[in-house]
């Protein structure tokens, strides 16, 4: 019984936690990279500002926009939100942690892109039409490599549920693979892509013919918006809690630990979160956005790491007596 | 954990990634900086594995490995490219995604082909056979893939890489056999450099298509 609580606290902290820091990673990274070029950059809180000031601002509405555009919003960030909930990030002992499957979560976040695309189609602009196509050009090469990048932790750890493998590899020595080296480097490829960072797309713009992501959420305004930034920041730290749980799970309290573990938890999970913003906002001043048609070559690096991946770590299973 | 194991895996693995690394690569100079890395990888390999199961006379391969391919055949590599004037070619590499997954079909081949044949042999022979034969057939893939001359030698080079990689994972190939290897194929970059020069005089490009031509293949 009182486990069963504890869990369904953790789980309960852990929804509030994700959808409370999201706005700030995404703070801390613009942040970062304006005072890398020397400007001053808005607050790092200037997140859930925008957020508020969205959220109070009235809806303006394309004439023929149906049911679907209007809905969609709330669907793609319910659907981040659950995902984002199911990455364990400071305990592994959560209550729902039977349904934190990574093929379960590529599909949530695959449904909540699909709806994204459909909705930035229905007011019938061409922009909208762009970016769609685009986006889902990216995804159906991400998505491969991602689920090669699961296969392979499956294969070393022997689940693809979350916080099994994140409990198996705390359990581990400290060792070198080379299989798990190239799966990070895929799944960070792969999240690069999909939160629409910058070798394949540029965040910062609204006004460039290579944009993907803004392109298709061009047309929304007011709550609407709200939703549709609030989701992307979501799936942000979703996928940077998914590379620290997966491949550095150091300090995460395990599934059996208390409140007390919790806290250690917490600030490990602070701090891995803080590097990993921090580095993103200096990868993003260091590199140039990549050409459209140059993406597919960047993705297909990313499929080919992830097979070499299942690849080194089905040869040290065969091989290692 | 097994430290040993471990190391040689990291090494023999990475330079399987740098296989497909050369085989994606499209600019000239970065072919020839990666088969360096290629060459660098392989001599730490061979000297791990001197250390590790204690036999000196590796590290004598392993040297040979890193001067000769390391620094030796880069280098000279290099300046051909300059003196060619290539240097700032970006080749039109055969289509690099279909490239890429035929190697990577080919080093699954390898993979499971290598370890159901050698189920009875100690785990780095194994091991290194099957990379080994990875980063062979990877080489050969290479020499298909491309048109240019230059690249096409290094295809055939990161083929000895493996060959040599192979040699140190399995116990007894004579030493004499690795240095003539070793020195057969300085010999063999020189005959290459040679026609290379001859090609690019008479053709006035490096590009081996012109060759189908002479050769009946194409009007």
């Amino acid at each position: 019984m009182l486990a069963t609580l504890l869990a369904l606290a953790a789980q309960g902290i852990q929804m509030i936690l994700v959808l409370a820091v999201a706005p700030a990673v995404s703070g801390v990274t613009r942040k970062v990279k304006a005072q890398l070029m020397r400007r001053q950059g808005a607050p790092v809180i200037q997140g859930y500002r925008d957020l508020l000031k969205l959220v109070r601002k009235e809806v303006v509405l394309a004439t023929n926009a149906s049911w679907f555009f209007r809905s969609a919003p709330y669907v793609i960030f319910a659907a981040t939100w659950v995902a984002a909930a199911l990455v364990p990030t400071f305990a592994s002992g959560l209550m729902f942690n039977w349904a934190a499957d990574v093929v379960a979560l590529v599909a949530l976040l695959g449904a909540a892109r699909a709806l994204l695309a459909l909705a930035a189609m229905d007011v019938g602009t061409s922009f909208g039409g762009i970016g769609s196509s685009r986006e889902m050009m990216i995804a159906t090469l991400a998505e491969p490599a991602m689920l090669l990048v699961v296969l392979t932790l499956a294969l070393s750890a022997g689940t693809t549920r979350l916080p099994g493998v994140a409990d198996f590899f705390i359990g581990q020595p400290l060792t070198v693979r080379v299989s798990l080296a190239l799966a990070m480097l895929a799944l960070v490829i792969v999240a690069l892509a999909e939160n629409a960072r910058i070798p394949v797309d540029n965040p910062a713009t609204h006004l460039e013919l290579t944009m993907v992501h803004e392109a298709m959420v061009l047309e929304y305004s007011g709550r609407h918006l709200a939703m549709i930034e609030a989701a992307s920041q979501l799936k942000l730290v979703l996928y940077m809690s998914l590379i620290i749980c997966l491949f550095v799970p150091f300090g995460m309290a395990t599934a059996s630990a208390g409140p007390v573990e919790w806290f250690v938890g917490g600030f490990a999970y602070a701090a891995k979160l803080a590097t990993c913003a921090v580095v993103l906002g200096v990868w993003e001043v260091s590199v140039a956005k990549m050409r459209v048609f140059r993406v597919t070559d960047l993705l297909a690096g990313a499929l080919v790491f992830a097979f070499l991946a299942i690849l080194f770590a089905f040869l040290s299973k065969e091989v290692l007596p | 954990m097994n430290h040993g194991y471990d190391v040689s895996h990291l090494l023999a693995g990475l330079m399987v990634v740098a296989s497909f690394a050369l085989l994606y690569q499209d600019r000239i100079t970065a072919v020839l900086n990666t088969f360096a890395a290629q060459a660098v990888l392989l001599a730490l390999a061979v000297a791990w594995q001197a250390w590790t199961q204690d036999r000196p006379n590796l590290f004598i391969t392993a040297a040979l490995a890193l001067g000769l391919k390391g620094i030796i055949v880069p280098v000279a590599l290099r300046r051909m490219v300059f003196q060619l004037g290539i240097h700032r070619d970006v080749e039109q590499v055969v289509n690099a995604g279909v490239a890429l997954m035929i190697g990577l079909g080919l080093t699954t081949l390898s993979l499971l082909l290598v370890l159901k044949v050698t189920k009875a042999a100690p785990s780095f022979t194994r091991e290194g056979l099957a990379l080994a034969l990875a980063i062979i057939l990877l080489g050969f893939l290479m020499m298909i893939t491309r048109r240019n001359a230059v690249t096409q030698i290094v295809g055939f080079m990161s083929i000895e890489n493996g060959l040599i990689l192979a040699a140190t994972g399995a116990r007894g190939m004579p030493f004499v056999v690795e240095v003539s290897v070793a020195f057969s194929v300085l010999i063999a970059l020189f005959v290459f450099a040679v026609f290379v020069f001859r090609i690019r005089e008479r053709f006035d490009t490096v590009d081996l298509e012109a060759l189908d031509q002479v050769r009946g293949d194409r009007r």
